[in-house]
């Protein structure tokens, strides 16, 4: 808990002024300082603290027993491409920064892999930098499902003893992880877009809070394995190194069928080869600024022009103008294509999360104060519907020239 | 039957900004919102009650949260819930997901035990983490279904449309179940004057940790595996180069240069 040292507190409210909580104040008839029930032990005000009257005490606990959970642990998730399965990129993409993390703690990094028949997706792991990598194979682990997938990992986890896992932020791995950390009552930090060791040997997890305007590093002090999810592409994936093998383990599943409670009755694959905006390099993203969806032929005929996949902020979904799975933005996908092209967007924070990653912005915007200008490398103040006609026709100049 | 809906109250954070000398957030001004996706759920309710009336349908929604978030409830009883309790108490302060699902899965045991759906929102707006309804359903030892767009009972099943990476599945399980409501065929409704008016007449109960008999060493800061170390400010992005494209040619050769030169542009 944070603690008020009233002696020495001389009530300058300089605590009251920069806590991100609003839950410390400097009470009118005491003139001291009071901790309201806000309060999560961010620091802040102990930091800033002119006379060090604020203290944080927090739970003490056996580094014995933290000692005893060691090595780095991904969930290996994978998913049916035509059929057939394949780890999914957000997977490698951990492996590392998994990698990084274990070297750091001079642990080894594995992989717990459920599925039916999935051993032919072992080497890949290796190649990407995993040192063991757990099989669980089981018939009934064909497709994913909460229960059964819930059970395996947490079965692992609980004999193995890890003293990190992390996930991928998919749709799936958003159902998984907060099953297991419900069921071995551990923390979960979701969404991380930053992950590290401190001197202490804690994984110090970062991530954004309240809509990115301010970042929060968590870290989970008195259990183990700390648990984390991040997203598909806030890391870069590494090179595959197919030299490279590592120790197998084959892990013995036992599962019957009513322990898997959900069945599916019904698989609807709508766009298999679909619009997949995480994996695109040029991203063509609409926002509120286009007015009407008969306009959204400016933003197709532009991406068109420069090869580039469509995509928008929610206020376009929320219209129905857009299909969800092409939403950039805190409650839709982060992406990190090599350009990212921004049309009448105007920049909140929930959509900037979402796509600062991207190498190169262009934003092109009626409104000069916009905030997209802030992040944008190139910015034109202008009005779409002008400029993109325009842009279209020198491109196709351009191809005609080259074609002559 | 019985439907609990879990609700959060959100800022509305669009508007939530941060006072650039300070960094801090400002608070003054932010309004206070039902979170959109739990709107869904309610909304996915009130369609199961009236495609199903022979089945009596009783909704009751469920917040964790500061004494004002009562607001968000009233929302829940015009929105069509039956009844609602806040879940209130500063002996919850500061928990984190895995206390939150703890706090919530003890008022829901002790106010609606019998209990055969529990519908949420498949996150909310300011967090987006999408992890206390699964906790929940872990503790409460239901089995879950997140993303859902359309929810069908049939017998003692509920069926679910579940949005996936690629389209959708149809997934069945048996009740209790807990299911996650994502956008779908729901619609936000406006509520009418009828309703605001009999929402007014409606219970709406603030309970504590006490009430329910939760002990404060499960709850809270204290009860939290996960626990914030720092706050601080992300990194800003150096300023790029802005133009005027007040004439619409020149900007467009201009950002057709641009993107020559760095490549961007395919031969």
């Amino acid at each position: 808990m944070l603690n008020v040292d009233i002696e020495t507190c001389i009530g300058c409210k300089i605590c009251e002024r920069v806590c991100p909580f609003a839950a410390i104040i400097v009470e009118p008839e005491t003139k001291k300082a009071k901790v309201l029930e806000g309060c999560t032990l961010c620091g802040t005000c102990v930091g800033a603290c002119p006379v060090n009257a604020l203290s944080i005490e927090r739970k003490a606990v056996s580094e014995e027993e933290i000692s005893l959970y060691k090595n780095v642990f991904i969930w290996g998730e994978w998913e049916k491409k035509e059929g057939k399965k394949v780890i999914k990129n957000v997977v490698l993409e951990l492996l590392g920064k998994g990698k990084d993390l274990a070297e750091k703690l001079g642990e080894s990094l594995a992989v717990v892999l459920p599925g039916n028949d999935v051993g032919h997706l072992v080497p890949e792991l290796f190649h990407h930098g995993a040192d063991k990598v757990f099989l669980c194979e089981h018939e009934l682990l064909e497709d994913y499902s909460t229960d059964g997938f819930t059970s395996v990992i947490a079965s692992v986890i609980a004999s193995e003893k890890p003293s990190i896992v992390l996930y991928g932020a998919t749709p799936n791995g958003r159902d998984l992880a907060p099953r297991i950390a419900g069921r071995l009552a551990l923390g979960l930090t979701a969404d991380c877009t930053g992950l590290d060791i401190n001197e202490s040997r804690q994984l110090v997890q970062i991530r954004p809070a309240f809509g990115g305007n301010i970042m929060a590093s968590i870290l989970s002090p008195y259990t183990r394995p700390q648990m984390s999810s991040v997203r598909p592409n806030v890391f870069p994936k590494p090179e595959a190194d197919v030299s490279k093998t590592g120790v197998l383990e084959e892990v013995e599943v036992t599962l019957k069928p009513v322990s898997i409670r959900t069945k599916i009755i019904e698989e609807i694959v709508y766009h298999e080869e679909s619009i997949n905006i995480e994996e695109a390099n040029i991203l063509v993203s609409a926002g509120r600024g286009v007015g009407s969806k008969d306009n959204l032929q400016y933003i197709e005929e532009l991406a068109e022009a420069v090869n580039g996949t469509v995509s928008g902020s929610r206020a376009l979904v929320d219209l129905g103008w857009l299909p969800q799975p092409q939403q950039v933005g805190q409650s839709g996908k982060t992406v990190a294509p090599t350009l990212y092209i921004a049309l009448g967007i105007s920049g909140a924070v929930q959509h900037l999360v979402g796509m600062t990653s991207s190498d190169t912005i262009v934003a092109i915007n009626k409104d000069k104060e916009a905030p997209i200008f802030e992040v944008a490398d190139f910015g034109i103040v202008g009005d779409m519907f002008e400029i993109i006609p325009e842009f279209v026709k020198i491109i196709k100049e351009e191809k005609a020239k080259k074609v002559n | 039957m019985k439907i609990v809906i879990l609700v959060k109250q959100v800022p509305e954070a669009d508007k939530v900004a941060v006072d650039p000398e300070t960094g801090t957030l400002i608070r003054e001004g932010v309004a206070s919102i039902l979170n959109p996706y739990c709107e869904y759920a309610l909304d996915q309710a009130a369609k199961l009650k009236k495609d199903n009336p022979e089945l009596n349908i009783e909704v009751t929604a469920i917040s964790m949260g500061p004494p004002q978030a009562k607001i968000a409830l009233l929302r829940c009883l015009e929105l069509g819930a039956d009844k609602a309790y806040l879940l209130s108490d500063r002996k919850f302060a500061g928990s984190d997901v895995w206390a939150t699902s703890t706090a919530i899965k003890e008022g829901i045991v002790g106010l609606e035990p019998n209990f055969d759906l529990i519908l949420a929102g498949k996150q909310a707006i300011d967090g987006d983490t999408a992890q206390v309804p699964a906790e929940t359903a872990e503790q409460l030892g239901v089995p879950q279904i997140t993303y859902g767009v359309d929810v069908v009972i049939t017998d003692k099943r509920v069926e679910v449309k579940r949005e996936t990476e690629t389209g959708y599945q149809i997934l069945s399980t048996k009740m209790p179940a807990l299911v996650t409501m994502s956008k779908g065929s729901n619609i936000r409704r406006i509520p009418s004057m009828q309703d605001v008016l009999e929402a007014r007449k409606k219970p709406l109960k603030v309970v504590s940790a006490d009430d329910l008999n939760i002990e404060e060493s499960k709850v809270g800061l204290s009860a939290s595996p996960t626990q914030v170390d720092k706050i601080f400010a992300p990194p800003a992005k150096s300023g790029g180069q802005i133009i005027d494209g007040s004439d619409p040619k020149a900007a467009a050769r201009k950002l057709f240069d641009y993107l020559k030169e760095n490549k961007f542009l395919r031969a």
